[in-house]
């Protein structure tokens, strides 16, 4: 569904993705790892259109996606940081997404009720805390129902409560077949969300495999420890 | 497209610089027509302001704007909207609340006290100045990801064309002054909106006799009708080329 093939970026010098290959498919949700500045983002943003790529190509549903935007209709993203025009009001901005999309398909409301938005419709962006920011974030990437939900660190600054509600959210997406991309450093609350894992290091790939497989390979029985043990024997390689 | 459209009129109505700007217009064009005795001078007098303003309101006002829209459309940028379509409206929005505030501030007693051609063509100019100043507006603020850099240097662009480039026909014009550089400086002229501008309307006005020899080179080139046409089509030129290029570029920004 998603094919990435030899994508090279660079900054200026800094080369942030060198030959990146990966492939995703429906069942697959996967935790994309790695340290800081890896290329996490920039290869999202590389999905998504947003960052355009020196050379390789992203295919999505057999289509290249260079200049495309249509194909965008099928992806959720939700943002490290939501960044949102500061003077416009929460419901306004759902509002205008609905109008953008201008989907025919049913609205996935859910979150929008269960982290009880709509009472706060008329507050304005300026004044949200990063954690409700978030929620607004998390609200319009699953709001339209999309095939692909890409998720940059969704828990980061919601509260524990919050946290759980995406949470199953996120499993309740899995279990339908969704492809997700999940980046975080939360390891332990990835447990029951993903099926893949990917680390990523130096703008390269170095570990692409099912969990089931890496349980194995590691010995470990969790997730986060079986992750943890990666990044121990990966960063001392 | 004409949902963010909608979106960006609406936005710029909220934050009433617009508006601000349209009062000071009206306060402006009224004040000038019922202090000048004949309206004729009253327009001289406003064409000189309006130039004035209306480039610098224009030109800052859409820099910051798009700058401080950078969220927005970096948001936009993640669903299913074409690029060209987000930078487009987004100009479109710019030029249409821009204008119609131009239109409302002075277009209305431009008409009230001018109703001949002399009107007319200022409102033209004045529609055409702001497109223009919107469009290099877009202009610097795609060269940068630096606020304050791309603001430096819209303001750069507003004091080049609205005060230096005459000092330096004026320099020209002395330094030749002993040469037959009448044709040329018509040439030069054309490099600059406001200049184009200036002239187009000054030469429907009777204070055109008074500009002499090279006055009447003007006239004889821009008031024929090719003469306009071709005025018309440079001032078009500097609408389309700045935005085509900030959408070039543009297109090809990581964001």
């Amino acid at each position: 569904m998603i094919e990435i093939n030899s994508l090279s970026k660079s900054f200026g010098k800094l080369d942030v993705l060198k030959n990146v290959k990966l492939t995703l498919n429906p069942n697959q949700s996967v935790a994309l790892i790695g340290p800081n500045g890896c290329g996490k983002t920039t290869l999202i943003k590389s999905i998504l259109g947003m960052v355009l790529p020196d050379s390789g190509e992203i295919k999505f549903d057999g289509h290249k996606i260079r200049n495309q935007f249509q194909y965008r209709n099928e992806i959720g993203y939700m943002p490290q940081i939501g960044h949102y025009p500061e003077n416009m009001t929460i419901g306004h901005i759902i509002e205008i997404m609905k109008e953008i999309r201008n989907s025919s398909k049913e609205l996935d409301e859910d979150l929008l009720h269960a982290f009880k938005l709509k009472n706060m419709f008329d507050k304005k962006m300026r004044t949200l805390s990063g954690g409700t920011t978030q929620k607004v974030s998390a609200t319009l990437a699953f709001l339209f129902d999309p095939k692909v939900l890409i998720l940059d660190e969704p828990t980061a600054g919601l509260d524990p409560l919050a946290s759980e509600i995406l949470k199953e959210k996120i499993i309740a997406e899995k279990q339908k077949g969704k492809i997700i991309m999940i980046t975080s450093h939360l390891l332990s609350e990835l447990d029951d969300l993903i099926n893949g894992l990917i680390y990523m290091q130096d703008g390269q790939i170095l570990l692409d495999s099912p969990i089931e497989e890496v349980k194995v390979n590691t010995g470990q029985d969790t997730v986060s420890k079986a992750i943890s043990h990666i990044l121990k024997t990966m960063q001392h390689a | 497209m004409l949902r963010i459209l909608k979106y960006v009129i609406r936005d710029i109505l909220n934050n009433k610089i617009v508006i601000a700007y349209a009062l000071l217009l009206a306060v402006l064009s009224w004040s000038m027509f019922s202090l000048e005795d004949s309206s004729s001078k009253g327009v001289l007098s406003l064409l000189n302001i309006i130039l004035l303003n209306v480039p610098l309101v224009s030109v800052i006002f859409s820099t910051i704007y798009i700058y401080n829209s950078g969220e927005f459309i970096e948001l936009l940028l993640s669903q299913p909207i074409k690029r060209s379509k987000i930078w487009s409206s987004f100009y479109l929005g710019l030029c249409i609340s821009l204008i119609v505030a131009f239109l409302i501030g002075a277009g209305i007693p431009i008409l009230v006290y001018s109703p001949d051609s002399t009107g007319l063509m200022m409102i033209v100019v004045g529609v055409l100045i702001t497109a223009i100043f919107v469009s290099l507006a877009f202009f610097s603020a795609v060269f940068t990801r630096d606020k304050a850099k791309g603001i430096g240097f819209a303001i750069m662009l507003w004091l080049f064309f609205a005060l230096l480039f005459d000092g330096l026909v004026l320099f020209l014009l002395f330094q030749f002054a002993d040469y037959p550089i009448e044709k040329a400086m018509v040439g030069i002229t054309a490099l600059s909106p406001i200049d184009l501008s200036r002239i187009m309307v000054l030469l429907h006005l009777d204070v055109s006799a008074m500009l002499g020899y090279t006055g009447a080179i003007f006239k004889e080139f821009f008031g024929t009708l090719t003469g306009m046409i071709v005025t018309f089509s440079l001032l078009g030129l500097w609408v389309l080329l700045p935005f085509w290029f900030s959408l070039w570029r543009f297109k090809k920004m990581d964001l």
